[in-house]
């Protein structure tokens, strides 16, 4: 199981002290603090995509770069690459460009974005976000597989004969998780590809995830990509771990009180119980973390948001080094002894490759043939 | 025995609530037309008030709280629907546009409606078809033909002589029973990840 941070990337005032980080400060930031997740034994980093204030992360290929040039183990991914704005094409070669920089620690989640003005500033119509979601994945897909592609469609420019530039990393395409937070169709995509489906969870109450990734697994199955209970799930979560339940909830409530994503709404106790939201000691993290697994089934990778609300970085890396220390070797030790037989790990660069390795031993002729075959989800859960 | 469904929305503050009388009389006229032509009733009365720091939360976080979502639930699933608010500057009140603002915009669509109001004096009465009407118009429901306007003197003496307060709850009631007959929604709740809803050509996924 893979556990890691996912930032979204929110420029917010500290209440505490009232000082706002520069925008400087908080990209510098982030790279500390995705160093620092690799330090403390964390398997992955993701950051998320906006194009508007309060947030930074307009280009996380570049941020994921940096980061990727100062680590050695961190999977590198986002949460979320907007797969309705962007064109296709540049996410292709982009996500490639830093599979070969990263020596193929990249995959990807991709998501329709949560901010409806960006639509109209990159030319689209929000109306069409699922249909914009569908194609531009379908065309995207076929540029990592395909040398050279001849492609009409709805919403971009035909290509003719085009080839993305450079290839993936040994002919393996980053993998791809596709991030919903309510919308079934997005379920299905991931379903229907056998790709990953990475549920937001924050902010959410359990019941709804619980729905979606049942909805996913159902469909996982139905496309014949293997057994539900086998299918590859993410999930988000937030945290803040304190020494003790109290101390946690002390120190957080200023900065929950006053976040623009939670502030003046329910009171910290109620969101803690309505949603993953987890404000506590060690165990208490890992005691709710450990529920998600009753309502999601075995799940391949677990993400917590801890850099938000105005937290200072010094904050953020002592909650690292307590993450680190105190609740990461439980719940993977747990997470392990849960695990129902056969249920696959997150594939990666190695085991997607492997996995193509092995396929092409078996039977030389049809991976010749058929070059994009062997890259599915379905090689890769034996991996 | 047929079972329909009724809830009752009030948006009336004070307690004791004219509004929440209103909402009580349209009621049990209902009742007792529905129940007249053998049908068994089951009501769900909802006092906004008793939820309103979990609609602002709603609109704040994006979901209900488990108390929220059981009343969401009621309203959606109903066969037929009483919902009765003060008129505050010229139109329903602020909880009450809110409630409504929370609830999903598609799952109010054939749903039967009674519209009620209450105020001060009868120069309100027009925002019962300038302000409610439009809103459920908006959402799709069917919105019987009468509505109920209560000032505070249709309490007592200076009431309307020529179309009584008991007399216009007795017409609008028989206007929602007669649609509450031929309403089936509360035995198909709309199920977003059910099986047809996804995969219908409306945003379902048909990959080419």
């Amino acid at each position: 199981m893979q556990f890691g941070l996912f930032s979204v990337s929110d420029i917010t005032q500290d209440p505490t002290t009232g000082k706002t980080p520069s925008e400087h400060e908080r990209i510098k930031a982030v790279v500390a603090i995705a160093k620092h997740a690799e330090e403390v034994g964390l398997d992955v980093f993701a950051l998320g995509e906006h194009h508007n204030p309060p947030f930074f992360s307009s280009s996380p290929t570049t941020t994921l770069a940096s980061i990727a040039a100062q680590t050695s183990t961190l999977q590198l991914s986002t949460a979320t690459t907007l797969i309705t704005t962007n064109d296709p094409v540049k996410i292709a070669e982009d996500f490639a460009m830093l599979q070969h920089l990263a020596d193929g620690r990249v995959d990807l989640t991709l998501g329709r974005g949560n901010t409806g003005p960006v639509y109209p500033w990159f030319g689209k119509d929000i109306r069409q976000g699922i249909e914009l979601a569908l194609e531009n994945y379908a065309l995207l897909r076929r540029l990592w597989r395909e040398d050279f592609v001849d492609w009409s469609g709805q919403f971009r420019t035909p290509l003719q004969g085009f080839q993305s530039t450079p290839r993936p990393l040994d002919d393996v395409p980053p993998f791809v998780w596709h991030g919903s937070i309510r919308s079934p169709e997005i379920a299905e995509q991931a379903a229907f590809y056998g790709d990953g489906f990475f549920a937001n969870h924050i902010f959410w109450p359990a019941s709804h995830t619980q729905k979606m990734v049942a909805f996913y697994r159902q469909r996982f199955e139905h496309h014949g990509h293997g057994p539900a209970d086998q299918a590859i799930v993410g999930l988000g979560g937030q945290i803040f771990i304190g020494k003790t339940s109290q101390e946690a909830k002390a120190a957080f409530r200023p900065y929950f009180d006053n976040a623009p994503v939670y502030g003046h709404g329910p009171s910290l106790e109620e969101f803690t119980e309505q949603t993953p939201l987890t404000v506590g000691s060690p165990q208490e993290i890992i005691d709710k973390t450990l529920g998600f697994r009753d309502y999601v089934g075995d799940y391949q990778r677990q993400l917590f948001l801890i850099d938000h609300a105005g937290l200072p970085l010094k904050t953020v890396l002592e909650q690292l080094d307590l993450l680190g220390s105190e609740v990461l070797p439980v719940l993977r030790r747990e997470f392990d002894a849960r695990r129902a037989p056969g249920v696959p790990e997150a594939p990666t660069h190695a085991s997607m490759l492997a996995a193509k390795n092995a396929a092409a031993a078996a039977a030389p002729d049809a991976v010749a043939a058929a070059p994009g075959s062997a890259f599915g989800l379905r090689s890769t859960t034996g991996a | 025995m047929t079972v329909r469904k009724l809830a009752v929305v009030s948006a009336g503050l004070s307690q004791p609530s004219s509004t929440r009388m209103l909402a009580d009389h349209l009621s049990a006229a209902t009742v007792s037309r529905l129940e007249e032509q053998g049908f068994e009733v089951e009501v769900t009365t909802i006092e906004l008030r008793d939820v309103a720091s979990d609609i602002m939360n709603n609109m704040l976080t994006g979901f209900p709280s488990p108390k929220l979502e059981s009343v969401l639930e009621a309203v959606t699933g109903a066969d037929g629907l009483i919902a009765v608010t003060p008129i505050f500057t010229t139109s329903y009140s602020g909880l009450f546009k809110s409630f409504f603002d929370v609830i999903d915009n598609q799952s109010l669509t054939d749903l039967p409606v009674v519209i009620g109001a209450t105020a001060g004096t009868p120069r309100h009465s027009l925002a019962l078809d300038y302000a409610l009407r439009p809103l459920f118009t908006y959402l799709h429901a069917v919105v019987a033909p009468t509505g109920v306007f209560a000032a505070t003197g249709d309490w007592g003496e200076s009431a309307d002589s020529v179309k009584t307060l008991p007399n216009r709850i007795g017409r609008a009631a028989g206007e929602l029973a007669a649609l509450m007959k031929d309403s089936d929604r509360s035995s198909q709740v709309r199920d977003p990840f059910g099986f047809d809803s996804v995969m219908s050509g409306v945003g379902g996924f048909q990959p080419s």
